[in-house]
C-alpha cells in the first residue's frame, strides 16, 4: 500500500478550502496550517503563465525528516504517511531543517506538527479533509497500488510533475499539469 | 521572471519567508563542540606521544577549559529544544542515520571523560588543590599510569565530536549550502584551529607557543584551501548550490569574505608567520582573532545555511 495524493494545477481556484478544512479537522492552532496554496506566475507580461497548487507534507518515500530525526519520533506508518509522535519529539527542529518543501512547523506546545493524510479519517475509508471539502475536486487521494484509486487514475492518464525531485526525496503528492 | 506567493496568507513562525528555526545556540554550540573537540584531541596526541612536560599547556592547562565548554555547549542546545521535557528521549534509542543521535551518545561520554583528564591533571595546575573526599584523590592517583589508554579513546571520541559539527549540518540535503562532503572536515579543521589558538593563549613556555603557532598555521591554511574548494564545489553545482554561493558572493552575506576569511584566517595566519621571524610581536592578538573568526564562521554558515533551499 503507497498512499499518495494528486493536485490537479488546472482545476485549484486557489480557494484556501483545503487549509480551513484542514486546520478545522486537525485543531491546527491560529497563524499555523499544516497545507497552504501557492500560486506561480512565471513569464514577462503580457506573455504570462499561472499555476495554482495545494501543497502540504510530501510524504516521501525517501524521507530525510525521518532519516535525521535523533529519536524516532518522525516514522512512517502504514501506506508511507509520515508522522510525528508527540511525545517522543524534542522540538531538537532537524526534521524541519530537513525538509526541502518548509512542511513542518514547531507547534506552540513544542513538538513538530505537519500533514498526517488524515490517517484517522483514511484509516476509516475516507478521503483526507483536504480532498473532501475541495470545490473543484481537484485533489485526488488513494493508494498508489491500487490501479483503481483515484490517484492512480489521476496520474495515469495525465502529465504530472513532482516538487524539486532533484532534492532526492521522491515526493507522493503529484501536480497535474 | 517567477513570482511565487502563498495564496492561503501562510506566515509561520521562524519558517516563512526564510527559515529561521535554528538561532545564536546553535553555533555557540558548534563553536564550543568544535573546540573542546581540537583541546581533547591535542591533549591525547601530545600525551600518547610523552611530552606531558613538555606540552602542559596542550596536556594539561587548556583541557580546563573543555568542561566549561561542553557544559555552556549542552545548555545552548537544550535552550535550543522546543519540546525540552523531552530531552531525555535523544537517550532511549539510538539512531544511526541521524547525525545529532551520534552526537548526543559522543557527547555523553566525551563530558564525563573530559571531567576525568582535568581532575587526574589539577594537581599539576593548582598545587594546593585538595579534593574534598579522599576516595577521589585514590582513584585520580590509581588513573593516572593509565592516561594513555584514556587518550586512545579520546582522540577518537574527540575526532567523531568535531567532524560531527560539520555533518550535523552537511546532512540537511534540503539546506545546499550545508549539503556538502566537505562540510564535516571543514569543521573538524577549524575546531581544531581554534582549540590551537586557545592552546597558544595557554601556554607560557616559549618552544610549546612556537609549535603550536606552527600547528595553527598549518591548520589556517588547510581551512583556507578548503574553503576555496567548498567554493569550487557550489560554483560547479547545481542551480541551488550556485544560489547557495551566491549569498556570499553578492548576497547577503559578503561580510563573510572580510569578517571571517580575512580577520578570522588571512590576518591571524600572516601574524603567525611573523612571529616566527619576530618574537618581540604581542602573541595574544591572532589566537583571539582565531577565536572569534572560528565562532563568527559558524553564526554566518548557520544562517546563510537556512536561507539556501530549493526553488520549485
Amino acid at each position: 500500500m503507497r498512499y499518495a495524493m494528486a493536485v490537479d494545477t488546472k482545476k485549484c481556484v486557489g480557494c484556501s478550502d483545503c487549509v480551513v478544512a484542514c486546520q478545522t479537522e486537525n485543531n491546527v492552532p491560529i497563524g499555523y496550517c499544516r497545507d497552504w496554496v501557492v500560486e506561480t506566475v512565471t513569464g514577462t507580461y503580457p506573455d504570462l503563465s499561472l499555476e495554482i497548487r495545494s501543497e502540504r507534507c510530501n510524504h516521501c518515500d525517501n524521507s530525510p525528516c525521518v532519516r535525521c530525526c535523533p529519536t524516532g519520533a518522525s516514522h512512517i506508518i502504514q501506506g508511507g504517511i509520515v508522522k510525528v509522535t508527540a511525545d517522543k519529539c524534542i522540538g531538537c527542529g532537524a526534521c524541519i531543517e530537513s525538509c526541502p518543501y518548509d512542511a513542518r512547523y514547531n507547534h506552540p506546545e513544542g513538538y513538530v506538527d505537519k500533514c498526517t493524510f488524515c490517517d484517522h479519517r483514511v484509516a476509516k475509508g475516507n478521503d483526507p479533509a483536504c480532498v473532501a471539502v475541495c470545490p473543484t475536486n481537484c485533489l485526488y487521494f488513494g493508494d498508489l497500488d491500487d490501479p483503481n484509486s483515484s490517484v492512480s487514475r489521476a496520474i495515469k492518464n495525465r502529465t504530472w510533475k513532482v516538487l524539486a525531485p532533484e532534492a532526492g526525496t521522491k515526493p507522493q503528492i503529484y501536480f497535474l499539469t | 521572471m517567477k513570482e511565487e506567493l502563498f495564496v492561503s496568507g501562510r506566515n509561520i513562525p521562524g519558517i516563512d519567508p526564510s527559515l529561521a528555526i535554528w538561532h545564536w545556540e546553535i553555533p555557540l554550540y558548534l563553536f564550543l563542540g568544535g573546540l573542546a573537540a581540537g583541546i581533547l584531541f591535542f591533549a591525547g596526541l601530545f600525551k600518547i606521544m610523552g611530552k606531558e612536560k613538555e606540552m602542559p599547556a596542550a596536556v594539561k592547562w587548556t583541557p580546563i577549559v573543555v568542561p566549561f565548554a561542553l557544559v555552556i555547549g549542552l545548555a545552548a542546545l537544550f535552550l535550543d529544544l522546543k519540546h525540552q521535557l523531552y530531552f531525555w528521549r535523544l537517550y532511549t534509542t539510538i539512531r544511526i542515520e541521524s547525525p545529532m543521535s551520534w552526537g548526543a551518545w559522543t557527547l555523553l561520554f566525551v563530558t564525563p571523560l573530559s571531567i576525568v583528564w582535568v581532575a587526574v591533571y589539577i594537581k599539576d595546575v593548582f598545587p594546593n588543590w585538595r579534593w574534598p573526599l579522599k576516595f577521589i584523590d585514590k582513584l585520580v592517583n590509581a588513573l593516572r599510569p593509565n592516561m594513555n589508554y584514556l587518550a586512545w579513546i579520546m582522540m577518537i571520541l574527540a575526532v567523531i565530536l568535531g567532524t560531527y559539527t560539520g555533518i550535523l549540518l552537511s546532512a540537511f540535503n534540503a539546506r545546499p549550502l550545508w549539503n556538502t562532503g566537505i562540510l564535516g572536515p571543514l569543521f573538524l579543521i577549524s575546531g581544531m584551529s581554534t582549540a590551537a589558538a586557545s592552546i597558544i593563549l595557554f601556554s607560557k613556555k616559549g618552544k610549546e607557543r612556537k609549535t603550536f603557532i606552527k600547528i595553527n598555521l598549518g591548520l589556517l591554511l588547510a581551512e583556507l584551501v578548503t574553503i576555496v574548494h567548498l567554493f569550487m564545489g557550489y560554483q560547479a553545482g547545481s542551480q541551488s548550490k550556485l544560489d547557495a554561493a551566491n549569498l556570499f558572493i553578492k548576497g547577503d552575506f559578503t561580510h563573510f569574505w572580510l569578517y571571517d576569511v580575512g580577520f578570522g584566517m588571512l590576518i591571524p595566519a600572516l601574524i603567525y608567520m611573523l612571529l616566527l621571524k619576530f618574537e618581540k610581536i604581542p602573541y595574544m592578538i591572532a589566537p583571539i582573532l582565531v577565536l572569534i573568526g572560528g565562532l563568527l564562521f559558524r553564526i554566518v554558515m548557520l544562517d546563510a545555511g537556512q536561507i539556501s533551499g530549493f526553488v520549485y
